[in-house]
């Protein structure tokens, strides 16, 4: 699975960029760029350049512990590392259906998860390329600098983040790191002061919600044709959906949708989701490059998260979002379904689809009362799959007759949008940058594709490491020839001047 | 307020960012942070590398080359320098590689899994020198405060920071206090 730009046959004859970190997305990335003398790119990758070596270490820990301790895999959505692994140990302890109460607290969880998280994403991360645009000065490209510019803005962000944080603490004892699922169920109520403190602000959660679909539509109208086209190519979408075709986070079986908009496959059982998705790994990155089996490796790669699920949905089952979903589907004629910024539209309506299930789950009693735990058969093997912020989360493990863990297995959400950052990156690099002098506005617009995918580099290193960002040009052979380096004084720079 | 504002730079070395997630737990106390301190290099921010700063927060501890060189960096930037939750100060959950060989788990990540092709393990040179282990930031550079907690809680973060803004010595209530 190799693609144009991908591998340079000349290398040690090119001169090398660096984008060393990328910045604004959560964990560690770095970009490389190799170009010629006419500054010709010749490659461009993102790597991941860092390694856990997760599903190593956790063989031999005690199964009921794992939910708890994956979570320290990423502490950006570490609900959903808690919620995938406690499904997979719901299956090994025979919990086939869980009590409603136990089902409700864990999405009620989720929804919070979602919120905050998307929050965080738009917000403080990407705002200041939305408002400010991909080439304003690097001094200003933060969210310190939109609060000044936006206060009212950023203070909904801050508290639209709060109340999806709040919503986890209630629910699990901690905004970072709590418990609340344990295989088969979960281990706590809502009390009624709880479920109160958290309506008291659910009705302005969801109105700045609606607000903040109304903000990026504006944005993205405002610049169409540019937002459309921005790093475009269309690719197959794989998300899960519930039984009737709904969007759904928690659960559902897999649906895969080609880049024509024809069905793959669907309603697939994801506890056998070795048979539908293959992995390569390549030797430049520690993230591996998922591909759907039935495409084989070379096309059959594809994309997860908002955008996919919008996407790969019949229908959102909440009416705002609902209606905000079918105005994204029919905005100039569908020209935005497969454009990579079309990824923070999408991201505001499963924001508004959070807190609209979110104030519809705070009214349900069995929130307050009811059985929480169920046991059944024990099993071997568990699967757990769920769709966390940046797209499908599977989590897989074997379990011995002592409760120890003997192998493990996970496919996190960025690592599935791998080879769709990459070739965002080879888009965008040889539209802005190919032939041109390499300047630090210029590589952020490479940051800019990258980070509509918000990926998680904290996560991807799963694979047992954080994924860096870096760019770096390449020549022909492959030899890494450039490098640009944006220091603390703004200046962008060559490895080599900073040697010499 | 005519005194000018603290330079903070923060980064995550063999973190999971759920310490800078605890940071950002402040909420609203973010605007008057901002008056009291501006940020360097930053998950927050696109400056690359840490200039000249008063406070150097660093999360998770040191598994490659590249964490090393980040952490010399910050460092000799910033005057105060503090290791950040239980993975600065102890190596935390990415230690638990620490008793297993190094190439077992590269093996085990990619060659064993269920519907893995290809079979490469990653070695580009791009990609940083891995350590056999994942060691505590002390190890490697002086530290001059310890925060704990997986994560430290937001207001231990607020307290450490308006301490040291004020010119104090940062003094913790017990409840702040964490070893989860
Ligand atoms: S101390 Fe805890 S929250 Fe902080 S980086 Fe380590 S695992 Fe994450």
């Amino acid at each position: 699975m190799t693609h144009p730009l991908e591998t340079a046959a000349h290398p040690e004859t090119l001169r090398r960029v660096v984008i060393d970190p990328v910045s604004r997305v959560e964990g560690h990335g770095k970009v490389t760029l190799l170009l010629d003398a006419d500054n010709r790119i010749q490659q461009a990758r993102l790597h991941i350049v860092e390694f856990r070596g997760f599903e190593k270490f956790i063989q031999g820990r005690p199964y009921w512990e794992v939910p708890v301790l994956v979570q320290r895999l990423c502490g950006i959505c570490p609900v959903s590392h808690h919620l995938a692994a406690s499904k997979a140990m719901d299956m090994i302890v025979g919990a086939t259906e869980l009590t409603p109460t136990a089902d409700k607290m864990r999405r009620l969880l989720h929804f919070g998860q979602i919120l905050q998280s998307h929050a965080l994403h738009f917000f403080h991360l990407s705002s200041p390329d939305l408002l400010f645009g991909f080439d304003a000065d690097v001094a200003r490209r933060n969210v310190v600098a939109v609060a000044a510019a936006r206060p009212e803005l950023v203070r909904q962000g801050v508290l639209l983040r709060k109340y999806g944080q709040e919503v986890i603490r209630v629910t699990s004892g901690k905004r970072v790191h709590g418990s609340c699922a344990i295989p088969g169920g979960v281990n706590k109520h809502l009390t009624p002061a709880e479920r109160d403190y958290l309506l008291a602000d659910i009705d302005r959660t969801v109105a700045w919600s609606r607000d903040a679909v109304a903000l990026i539509k504006q944005l993205y109208a405002e610049r169409k044709d540019f937002h459309n086209g921005f790093g475009y190519f269309k690719s197959a979408y794989v998300s899960l959906v519930r039984a009737d075709g709904a969007l759904d986070f928690y659960h559902g079986g897999l649906r895969a949708r080609k880049a024509d908009g024809e069905l793959l496959f669907d309603h697939a059982d994801y506890a056998t989701y070795w048979d539908r998705i293959f992995e390569v790994t390549k030797p430049w990155s520690y993230m591996k490059f998922p591909y759907l089996r039935d495409l084989g490796p070379e096309d059959g790669w594809y994309r997860v998260g908002p955008l996919a699920r919008i996407n790969n949905c019949a229908f959102v089952p909440t009416p705002l979002a609902e209606a905000e979903r079918i105005a994204f589907r029919e905005f100039d004629h569908g020209s935005a379904t497969h454009a990579n910024l079309a990824y923070h539209w999408t991201r505001m309506i499963e924001m508004l689809h959070a807190a609209e299930g979110i104030h519809a789950l705070l009214r349900d009693p069995d929130l307050l009362a009811g059985e929480l735990v169920v046991k059944g058969t024990r099993a071997e093997r568990g699967v757990g799959v769920i769709e966390a912020p940046r797209g499908t989360l599977i989590h897989h493990y074997r379990v011995n007759e002592d409760d120890q863990i003997v192998r493990a297995n996970l496919i996190v959400s960025t690592t599935h949008n791998n080879e769709a950052m990459n070739e965002a990156v080879r888009q965008v690099a040889l539209r802005y940058l190919d032939g041109t002098e390499v300047t630090e506005p210029l590589l952020n617009h490479i940051e800019v594709a990258i980070r509509a995918y918000d990926p998680c580099l904290s996560c991807a290193t799963h694979a047992l490491g954080q994924m860096p960002l870096e760019v770096a040009v390449v020549d022909a052979e492959g030899r890494t020839v450039d490098a640009l380096r944006r220091d603390s004084d703004g200046a962008v720079r060559r490895p080599s001047e900073i040697a010499a | 307020m005519t005194e000018r504002k603290l330079r903070v730079a923060t980064t995550s070395l063999a973190g999971c960012f759920g310490c800078h997630m605890s940071l950002l737990d402040i909420d609203e106390r973010l605007f008057d942070l901002v008056q009291l301190v501006e940020f360097d290099r930053s998950p927050l921010t696109d400056i690359k590398h840490c200039g000249p700063c008063d406070i150097g927060l660093v999360e998770g501890g040191v598994c490659n080359a590249e964490n090393v060189h980040v952490l010399r960096e910050f460092r000799r930037n910033c005057r105060i320098l503090v290791a950040v939750g239980a993975c600065a100060i102890t190596g935390g959950v990415p230690a638990l590689r620490n008793n297993i060989d190094l190439w077992d788990c590269f093996q085990e990540c990619y060659q064993y899994e269920p519907g893995t092709a290809g079979h490469v393990i990653p070695d580009d040179p791009e990609l940083p020198l891995p350590f056999d282990k994942v060691r505590p930031i002390y190890e490697v550079v002086h530290v001059d405060y310890y925060l704990p907690g997986c994560p430290p809680p937001a207001d231990a973060f607020w307290q450490l920071i308006t301490d040291l803004a004020a010119g104090r010595v940062p003094k913790l209530e017990p409840a702040m206090i964490r070893y989860d």
